[in-house]
């Protein structure tokens, strides 16, 4: 019968798939317990001193650092701008709305090497030197898209209702947009901080364009052409961290349904 | 408005029932001034920087990358001629990139929202795993495929034994690779806004179309995919786009060679190391009319303008 052909035979290239998109991530894994010196592309047998001592290897734990830097104050600019905008566009009516619903997407219809080459190319006209704040600025940029588009699916499951609430109770606009619409959507916020902060995180050609002297994990990572084990240890640290915060809040965001009994 | 689409399958569900929309007034205007500013002074403004720089001019006797300001058209003319191979090979490479990871991505989708629905711990792993490749660094997982299918890997001596690929000939570097590369890279992309627009679909629809004796294909064809056709669109612009911009993975150092340069590295090489600054501005402009003009067709004709 055809139906059960097809049923084993899409689990079966599903578990394929899979194991495709996992075998680089495996590799990368592996090879940070790769006993290399300097070239780490040939196996050398098992070790945990790339682990244990990190650091040891220049730059790597700076790059790191410029990187979490970079990527905590570029979120912190494009949640505060995305989610203003987000509440803008998914809530008022304004002359203009459509263009601005453009011109918010536009940035995501945009290559990297485009948005990374026009803003390299002001920086340059402007004469403003390339550096740790440029990078700032080029990251906020591609992140606002995405906290807008995160922001606002979650403005529009808000229930009117409950801001109206608020008013009905005498709350001024401060307090109802404070203690109603706030906490609503946090989670969306939480989320589009997030992901701002992984694109940020590992940009590579916007960052390239706009860097100088500022170099970044990504950007050491190029810089090294066969990189050492130690950039692994980080990626694989960051991997396993992503993966267990990924599952804790699936896990937590299960129990919850379960005892507020929803089911779907 | 075209480029709504993006908003993917998730948007379609928040235009069906509209919130209401308060008016705006001041407060609106406060809440759009700080964010339309920053678009204003760092996405548009180096648009229009941009498209002046792809119009500057050397000056006789200039040095390595001294242009002053003109209208030189013909910066266009030269970064065509020298430049339509990689030109046609981005759009070539993103384009196949994109029905691979197409035919890849949309059974995972399926799968994940369609048949696993019974099992939401399966569901979850299973979309868990399709985000997983974000979470390690771009550049290392491209190069583990480099070295996964490299000369000493062993899938190329398992072929080379075999006899089923010459001697002389390698999987890194070749159109192959890079496609390849591409196709990975943004197979997750492909997947999410699919699953987004499956995962919502009735299952009596298909039960309906089974009661109608039709075939579980016929069913596929005509129920499935039409209704999950707003994802496939956001999926593939999804993947596109970032594609036909990429140049990592047509690197010599990553799964590139020579021969495999896309429009990208030409960028890259012709503004950050040979300064020919307004031949890497008119190859940007290009690149972005080009994508534009391919968005806003495929967009048009497949039908899905008003998701947004």
């Amino acid at each position: 019968m055809r139906l059960s052909l097809g049923k084993w035979l899409l689990p079966l290239y599903v578990v394929i798939a899979f194991a495709l998109l996992l075998t680089p991530i495996v590799h990368v894994i592996i090879y940070s317990f790769n006993d290399s010196r300097r070239n780490n592309s040939i196996w050398a047998g098992w070790t945990f001193d790339k682990w244990l001592n990190v650091c040891d290897q220049q730059g790597v734990c700076e790059a790191f650092g410029t990187s979490v830097a970079i990527g905590l104050v570029a979120t912190l600019i494009a949640t505060i701008l995305g989610t203003l905008l987000a509440i803008a566009v998914g809530r008022y009516r304004f002359r203009g709305r459509g263009s601005t619903n453009l011109l918010l997407f536009l940035p995501m219809a945009t290559p990297e090497v485009v948005l990374g080459a026009g803003l390299a190319a002001q920086f340059l006209s402007v004469g403003v030197s390339k550096g740790f704040w440029t990078v700032v600025i080029v990251h906020a940029l591609f992140c606002l898209s995405f906290v807008v588009v995160t922001v606002k699916a979650r403005v529009a499951s808000l229930d009117p209702a409950l801001e109206e609430a608020g008013r009905d109770l005498y709350g001024s606009a401060m307090q109802v947009f404070w203690r109603v619409t706030l906490p609503l959507l946090t989670p969306g916020i939480v989320a589009a901080a997030l992901l701002s902060f992984a694109l940020s995180f590992d940009d590579f050609i916007i960052t390239k364009f706009n860097a100088g002297q500022v170099t970044t994990f990504p950007l050491w990572i190029y810089t090294k052409k066969t990189p050492p084990a130690e950039a692994n240890v980080i990626a694989a640290a960051i991997f396993i961290v992503a993966i267990v915060a990924v599952v804790v809040v699936q896990l937590v965001a299960a129990a919850r349904r379960k005892r507020l009994g929803i089911t779907q | 408005m075209a480029f709504a689409a993006f908003g993917g399958g998730g948007a379609a569900a928040a235009t069906a029932n509209e919130p209401v929309h308060l008016r705006g007034g001041w407060v609106a205007v406060g809440l759009l001034a700080p964010g339309l500013a920053y678009l204003l002074l760092f996405f548009l403004a180096p648009l229009v920087s941009l498209l002046m720089t792809s119009l500057q001019v050397a000056p006789e006797g200039a040095g390595k990358g001294e242009y002053v300001p003109g209208f030189e058209w013909s910066n266009y003319a030269t970064a065509i001629s020298t430049y339509w191979p990689h030109i046609l090979r981005s759009f070539g490479y993103a384009l196949t990139a994109t029905v691979a990871a197409l035919l890849v991505g949309y059974p995972i989708a399926y799968f994940i929202g369609v048949t696993a629905r019974k099992w939401p711990l399966v569901q979850a792993l299973a979309l868990t795993l399709v985000i997983a490749p974000f979470f390690i660094s771009f550049l290392l997982r491209t190069l583990a495929w480099k070295q996964i299918l490299g000369d000493n890997g062993w899938i190329a001596q398992t072929l080379h034994s075999l006899g089923w690929l010459p001697s002389d000939q390698n999987i890194v570097g070749t159109d192959f690779s890079v496609i390849f590369g591409l196709t990975y890279n943004f197979i997750p992309f492909m997947v999410l806004p699919i699953y987004t627009s499956l995962e919502r679909l009735d299952r009596r629809y298909l039960e309906a179309g089974n009661d109608l004796y039709a075939r579980p294909s016929t069913t596929f064809w005509r129920v499935t995919l039409p209704l999950s056709l707003p994802g496939v669109v956001s999926g593939t612009l999804l993947t596109f786009i970032p594609a036909a911009g990429d140049y990592i993975n047509a690197s010599q150092i990553y799964l590139g060679s020579i021969n495999t340069a896309m429009v990208g590295n030409v960028i890259d090489r012709t503004f950050l190391e040979s300064q020919e600054y307004p031949i890497a501005a008119a190859l940007s402009v290009l690149l972005m009319g080009i994508i534009l003009v391919i968005v806003a067709i495929y967009v048009k004709r497949s039908g899905t303008e008003d998701l947004g």
